[in-house]
């Protein structure tokens, strides 16, 4: 029984994996980064992913570029009392060892600001995301829906 | 219910406007009073024709505040106002959908209409002059401000819901941001009286 659930849910991993795309740095395992396509004329996208640290050092998630935008910033939204708000991190986010630090729609995301052209279901947005303690990554961002469990932002212990 | 209740708790609290009014809007046994959202506005819409508060009269309204430069809050929010009009069918045309910019400076009258270009066509943008942009986020009790970004250029804060109003241009509810994209359908049909 037990070796027939370790079996399956080693199965789950493969699937899982195979499905998502990850990337890793160092410590650090990055989750299926995703764009939103953007309407017509649209001057800002978000950047969603996942950043995990396996390691015993806290990581900052520093900045990151794109070929695809002027700019690439780490933001917070926010909507407390009904309004709206958006605010670049100058710091970076931390990543905490055990932590798995969730950027998705509603919360922490990358700004690409100046974007070259809209984002469209399909596309793919190269990025170069630098960290505090792994250095530098390529990711790309997949333009289209969320991943299955890309609703909410927040924080998961691991 | 509660939902549509809390941006309006929010934006008295933001906007520190007196008590009474706040205790009025939301008092449900002095439902005259909701009046005191909305009033005369005179904007340009996407293609640069007047529009003024007139233009609103004798159908019922969702309107909703923002700006082109917005990531999430705004495109989601337009996406939801175009599945409203789609489920409500030959009924969207009975109803004024409206998207006001509270960035007037980026958001031209152009600018509005290629974005707008990705949404239902129903929807008519609005931008002015900062002041009157200034006056319409006033009378409507829409909270908005200018955040510079440390890399340059800069974001808007502002009021997060989509508020609606009767034919006769009186308040009838707000809907705040998220949740269910078809959460505007039931309201904008009871406003028909479907």
């Amino acid at each position: 029984m037990r070796r027939t659930l370790l079996l399956a849910l080693a199965g789950l991993l493969v699937a899982g994996a195979a499905m998502a795309h990850e990337y890793s740095v160092g410590s650090l395992k990055i989750g299926h980064p995703w764009s939103r396509p953007t309407p017509a004329g649209a001057v800002a996208g978000g950047g969603f992913l996942t950043i995990t640290n396996t390691g015993k050092e806290p990581d900052r998630l520093l900045s990151g570029a794109t070929t695809a935008a002027d700019r690439l910033e780490i933001h917070e939204m926010s909507v407390t009392d009904g309004i709206m708000r958006m605010r670049a991190l100058p710091d970076g986010l931390a990543i905490a060892p055990g932590q798995t630090v969730k950027l998705a729609p509603g919360g922490y995301h990358i700004m690409l600001i100046g974007l070259k052209k809209p984002l469209a279901i399909g596309d793919r947005v190269p990025a170069r995301l630098k960290f505090e303690k792994a250095g530098e990554v390529e990711v790309t961002f997949l333009v289209g829906a969320p991943p299955a469990d890309g609703g909410g932002s927040g924080m998961e212990h691991h | 219910m509660r939902r549509a209740i809390w941006p309006l708790l929010g934006l008295c609290l933001v906007l520190g406007l007196t008590q009474t009014s706040c205790e009025r809007s939301a008092s449900p046994e002095k439902p005259a009073a909701t009046a005191v959202i909305g009033g005369p506005f005179h904007l340009v819409d996407q293609d640069g024709r007047p529009f003024t508060d007139k233009d609103l009269k004798g159908k019922p309204t969702a309107i909703f505040f923002g700006f082109t430069f917005c990531p999430e809050v705004c495109p989601t929010t337009l996406a939801d106002m175009t599945r409203w009009l789609a489920a409500l069918g030959p009924d969207g045309d009975r109803v004024n959908v409206v998207f006001v910019s509270i960035d007037p400076t980026r958001d031209t009258p152009s600018v509005l209409k290629h974005y707008l270009g990705s949404f239902d066509p129903r929807i008519r943008g609005l931008t002015g002059t900062e002041a009157e942009i200034a006056r319409t986020a006033r009378e409507y009790r829409i909270y908005y401000k200018k955040v510079p970004l440390p890399g340059g250029g800069y974001t808007m804060d502002h009021t997060a819901g989509v508020f609606l109003f009767d034919r006769n241009g009186q308040f009838a509810g707000a809907i705040g941001y998220g949740g269910d994209p078809n959460r505007g359908v039931g309201p904008l049909r009871q406003l028909l009286g479907r």
